[in-house]
């Protein structure tokens, strides 16, 4: 399988702490990874690595290469901005913006940048809140605020919202800690389907979370990376006495 | 341990104690208002708001330029102000962290504090003496310089308080920092920047001595920047100390408008600040 992200030898840094040690880890094109292990462990900060979401916390340093299409993300001269728009991210908290009704919401990567065609966002709005499956529980009001959804349909709003954009790989920051269990079923049939077209990167501490969803597994521990491999693999046969020992739930 | 009955009597003393300090600071408020109404309405007339002042001897006028003027002043220094200090602000919430960022914070702290009557002197030697005369645009940069420092720091606590995760958000969608900022953080703060203006302009609405010597203050109508321009508390101020009774009747008729418009911006400011906001 071709490589779509690929951590190479990556370390980060808060200040004097090493919060994540020289990682490497490949995730292949349309797939999904989920990177699971305790709270802590440097998972959430890996993940935001990717998409230079550390570049706003001043004593944050990441060294290593993280390559996207083989290109450094950290590379001189790469922005930002691009490689967060090839890169999106859905957080642990539904976070749409409050002050936004829901068709905004979905386009809100347009609108904020001005980059909004005439006619185009129709088209967007729909065929985003559909690849979602939220298109029939909104499209009647579609004016009203983003606030008005519950907890499950905001973050698939976020999850719409971050495909309206088009990105090639979407991270998730333990997209369904914040939900009921419906909700996250809907969440997981979702990243299921997502996955067709976007590499899928997503963190959680739920375990059967990630025997579900994902393709392969990473374990983390104390900001290393323990173990990774295919997800069948890592919990039937894990190698690792500390990933047996975590997924078997004798720890964390 | 003490007896119940000696632990209600503690109590209703403190509270007795709480009581009466309330009632005195309330008492000198009350007493201001109470004065500035009974004085102010018996001379209050629609002439108040049409005419300007009459010559000396003549009795009636009013203080339309000066309310005028205030206005403008007040324009004028929004202008100026409102701008540096939002934007000032989402640069110390938004980019700045670092030493640069805190001296900012430090000198608009002090300039806060700066008495106005010194504040009115930077402006007279900024503007009044390289143009070679007092002006509207000398009284308005005076202005301007009470209003940046507080307005700086209302915006930036109430940009400190939306939350971090729509920063994220609109970032990770591949939206620039200054886009963000301004299009994300500041509207979300929007109500409580409000709050913060309002209450800015009513401070600066009554202000009278950094007046004194950049816009000076003018009997007539003038509508230019470039020239003195009266104001309303410049002329409760000349006012009050000129030796006709007919002015001092004016002049308490200035004095309650005046503390109407405060009240009103303030009553505006509390409406403001008290709505629902994004938690």
């Amino acid at each position: 399988m071709n490589s779509k992200v690929h951590l190479d030898n990556m370390n980060v840094h808060f200040g004097s702490t090493h919060a994540v040690k020289s990682v490497s880890l490949d995730f292949p094109a349309n797939s999904v990874t989920a990177i699971i292990g305790p709270s802590g462990c440097g998972k959430s900060t890996l993940l935001r690595s990717i998409n230079r979401m550390h570049d706003l916390v001043p004593t944050a340093r990441v060294s290593g290469r993280i390559l996207l299409d083989g290109t450094d993300v950290y590379a001189r001269g790469v922005d930002p901005v691009a490689i967060r728009r090839k890169i999106g991210m859905v957080f642990q908290k539904p976070n749409p913006f409050p002050a936004m009704s829901i068709h905004d919401n979905v386009v809100a990567g347009y609108k904020l940048n001005n980059s909004l065609k005439r006619g185009e966002t129709e088209e967007i709005v729909e065929t985003s809140l559909r690849r979602v499956a939220l298109w029939d529980e909104v499209k009647d009001r579609l004016k009203s605020s983003a606030m008005d959804l519950s907890g499950g349909q905001q973050q698939r709003l976020c999850i719409a919202r971050t495909i309206a954009v088009q990105p090639e790989v979407i991270l998730m920051d333990e997209p369904c800690s914040a939900l009921d269990p419906i909700a996250t079923l809907k969440i997981e049939e979702l990243v299921e389907e997502l996955k067709e077209r976007y590499t899928i990167i997503i963190v959680t501490h739920n375990m059967q979370q990630a025997a579900r969803v994902s393709d392969a597994t990473a374990f983390m521990y104390m900001g290393e990376m323990v173990e990774s491999g295919p997800t069948k693999k890592i919990f039937t046969t894990p190698e690792m006495k500390q990933t047996e020992d975590y997924i078997t739930g004798r720890f964390g | 341990m003490k007896s119940l009955t000696f632990r209600h009597l503690t109590n209703s003393a403190v509270t007795l104690l709480m009581v009466l300090a309330t009632l005195t600071v309330l008492t000198p408020l009350a007493l201001i208002f109470i004065h500035i109404i009974k004085m102010g309405l018996s001379s209050l007339s629609l002439d108040f708001f049409t005419q300007i002042p009459k010559p000396t001897g003549e009795s009636g006028g009013g203080m339309a330029n000066g309310l005028f003027g205030s206005g403008l002043l007040i324009l004028m220094a929004s202008v100026i102000g409102l701008p540096m200090g939002v934007l000032g602000a989402v640069y110390l919430t938004e980019f700045g962290g670092g030493k640069l960022a805190s001296a900012i914070r430090f000198s608009a702290d002090v300039l806060a504090g700066v008495p106005s009557i010194i504040t009115g002197m930077v402006a007279y030697a900024l503007i009044v003496v390289p143009m070679k005369g007092f002006s509207a645009l000398a009284g308005s940069v005076a202005l301007a310089l009470i209003m940046i420092p507080i307005i700086l720091r209302t915006t930036e606590e109430q940009l400190k308080m939306v939350p971090g995760t729509l920063r994220e958000a609109s970032l990770a969608l591949g939206v620039p920092l200054w886009r963000t900022s301004l299009k994300v953080m500041l509207p979300s703060a929007a109500k409580g920047v409000v709050t913060g203006i309002l209450l800015a302009i009513a401070r600066i609405a009554g202000e009278t001595a950094p007046l004194l010597f950049t816009a000076l203050g003018n009997q007539f109508w003038s509508r230019k920047l470039t020239e003195p321009i009266a104001a309303l508390p410049l002329q409760i101020f000349s006012f009050a100390i000129a030796p006709y009774e007919d002015w001092h009747k004016l002049a308490w008729a200035g004095a309650l408008v005046l503390v109407c418009i405060m009240f009103a911006l303030n009553l505006g400011a509390r409406v403001m600040g008290r709505q629902k906001r994004y938690s």
